[in-house]
């Protein structure tokens, strides 16, 4: 009797273990001879160009210091570093090899030439929407770069996550497949944006939180999630800031990298606006028509300068004849480039009482920008802001952010600061 | 090996991307009108404008300056000449004088932001540039009297 037990057990988990794989299998698609770069018309190519840009594919395919495109770079994904692959047209360790059945189905389905399913860590979720024109053009693109020779670490995801047949599984229960369908009721202006953004612009694969299995969350689409230590803010109507983002102020934010109501793009949002200027500014203007929308900043509008001037007012607080230890802190180090006189802040001193990060519920991108600064390539080009990660001490910054955070903003004050500026610090040695 | 421009002349420096641009800037460009304060960019001493805006220097890595152009009290006016430069002598501003670079490079940020400041803008703004001497009061003064001959030229322009 047991042994019958026994074996019916085996069997069917047999037959389930056979099932998953028969589920998981694609074929492996023929290897092709790397084609000239001549096979692809120029004008595909520069469209191709723009489109990897409106991605940031480099973002992510390419490793610190490394060459564009040859891959390498960890993504720390919760459930392990997973390392980007290299898509340069090497024929050997790149996608010289791949394709173009093979690249489209890449893009549109997640699965590798060798038909391995990719992690979703590649957002092939986000791409699976782009058209096959478009991916057409990328891959003429992409086909036309120089070769580079280079291997990726192996990622360090642990067994049995590490199975990539599993992810049919995680297919089957995040993944909807197909291109962007137009949205009737809609103009033709929002559909463009709709389509950069949900596809190739993946805005929510870091503006949304994600569950427990790394599925972007739709009852919470586009509501704010932390990455890397910083905050990728929300682009839906609960974000914080005192004055709302409309479609002017996201389309001076995402082409020129800072609003004057905002404040500045920083981290890995930099290379975000680094690649959307490859767009032309019809493109752009798309995107905020869209995120306006989305967040409802319209019907915000009638109240902006009784927000603007609300603002202004905690923005000349007077710190007091002998100012607390945070307020110290901001006279000596931040006054000078951002105090703002008047009713309304100058563009180049980006006033912190209407900062969307002062304002955010978590302290993770202030820690970062205060340790490490704004590069002139990051944020508004060619300005410029020194981290302070070698001049202010743990309780320097915990100091100023509760200044900053009680005198500037509305809002309750920061959980756990010191701890975020303990992780903020392992995160970049660069500031011991 | 970074390039940038110092005082309208193209400069390449072959140093550690983490030296300090105070360093290149009195060391290995030679220019001693710039100050070391205190070196944490809490005092304003070594002040310089990057791309047009003050920045302190002691805290800004050679690396982030590639490209960009920067400008020390030797290359605010070709003469030496700038309306507060003028306005400092005029008031007899510095004491010991070792501040005085750093305040007046920030004070040129402030004006061109605040062409005529407020007491409350002078004060904030400057609020980084310490003085051991206490010429505050005087810098305030000069302040004053540079935007308002700058003012005062624009209005005759």
């Amino acid at each position: 009797m047991l042994k019958r037990i026994v074996i019916t057990v085996v069997v069917l988990a047999l037959v389930g273990i056979g099932g998953l794989f028969a589920l998981a299998w694609r074929p492996s698609l023929a290897p092709i001879d790397p084609p000239a770069a001549s096979a692809f018309p120029q004008d595909l190519v520069a469209r191709g160009k723009q489109l990897a840009g409106a991605g940031y594919c480099a973002t992510c395919h390419t490793a610190k210091g490394g060459q564009v495109y040859a891959g390498g770079f960890g993504l720390e994904s919760g459930f392990g570093t997973i390392y980007s692959t290299n898509i340069t047209p090497d024929p050997d360790t790149g996608i010289g090899r791949w394709s173009e059945a093979a690249f489209a189905r890449a893009m549109h389905d997640g699965v590798a030439r060798d038909g391995a399913h990719l992690f979703p860590a590649f957002p092939y979720t986000h791409f699976a929407k782009v058209s096959d024109d478009d991916v057409k053009a990328l891959y003429a693109y992409f086909m036309t770069r120089q070769p580079v020779k280079a291997v990726a670490p192996p990622n360090t995801l642990p067994f049995p996550l590490s199975i990539r047949a599993l992810q049919v599984g995680w297919k089957l229960l995040f993944f909807d497949k197909g291109v962007y369908q137009a949205q009737a009721g809609k103009s033709e202006e929002w559909n463009r944006g709709a389509y950069l953004a949900e596809g190739l612009g993946h805005c929510s694969a870091c503006h949304t939180p994600r569950n427990g299995l790394g599925g972007e969350r739709k009852d919470a689409l586009y509501a704010g999630a932390p990455i890397e230590g910083w905050l990728a803010p929300a682009l839906n109507a609960s974000n914080p800031a005192p004055l709302p983002w409309t479609q002017d102020d996201l389309y001076a934010y995402l082409r020129s990298g800072a609003s004057v109501h905002h404040g500045v793009a920083a981290g890995s949002m930099s290379e975000v606006i680094q690649g959307l200027a490859k767009l032309p500014d019809a493109d752009v203007r798309a995107i905020a028509v869209y995120f306006a929308d989305r967040n409802g900043s319209a019907a915000q509008a009638a109240n902006a300068d009784q927000a603007l001037a609300r603002a202004m007012a905690l923005a000349q607080r007077d710190p007091g004849v002998v100012p607390e230890h945070g307020a110290q802190v901001y006279l000596s180090a931040c006054a000078s480039c951002h105090y703002n006189g008047g009713a309304a802040p100058l563009p180049a001193r980006p006033e912190l009482a209407l900062s969307s990060t002062v304002n955010g519920p978590d302290p993770g991108s202030f820690i970062h920008i205060v340790l490490g600064g704004i590069g002139q390539n990051d944020g508004m080009p060619g300005a410029y802001m020194p981290g302070f990660g070698k001049s202010l001490s743990d309780e320097d910054i915990a100091a100023l952010a509760a200044y900053l955070r009680g005198s500037r903003t509305m809002q309750p004050p920061w959980n756990d600061v010191p701890a975020a500026i303990a992780g903020a610090r392992k995160q970049s040695p660069a500031a011991p | 090996m970074t390039t940038f421009n110092l005082n309208g002349r193209p400069l390449t420096i072959d140093a550690a991307d983490d030296t300090p641009l105070l360093w290149v800037i009195r060391d290995l460009a030679g220019m001693k009108g710039t100050k070391f304060g205190c070196g944490i960019g809490m005092c304003g001493a070594c002040t310089v404008h990057l791309n047009g805006r003050a920045v302190r220097s002691c805290i800004t890595p050679l690396a982030a300056v590639a490209d960009a152009s920067i400008i020390t009290i030797e290359g605010l006016d070709p003469q030496g000449q700038h309306p507060l430069q003028k306005a400092w002598i005029e008031t007899q501003t510095p004491q010991c004088g070792y501040c005085q670079s750093g305040q007046i490079m920030q004070a040129a940020t402030l004006i061109k932001d605040y062409p005529n400041p407020t007491d409350a803008d002078i004060d904030a703004v400057m609020n980084g540039n310490l003085c051991r001497c206490m010429a505050y009061v005087r810098i305030r003064k000069a302040i004053k009297l540079a935007a308002a001959e700058m003012q005062g030229a624009a209005a005759h322009e």
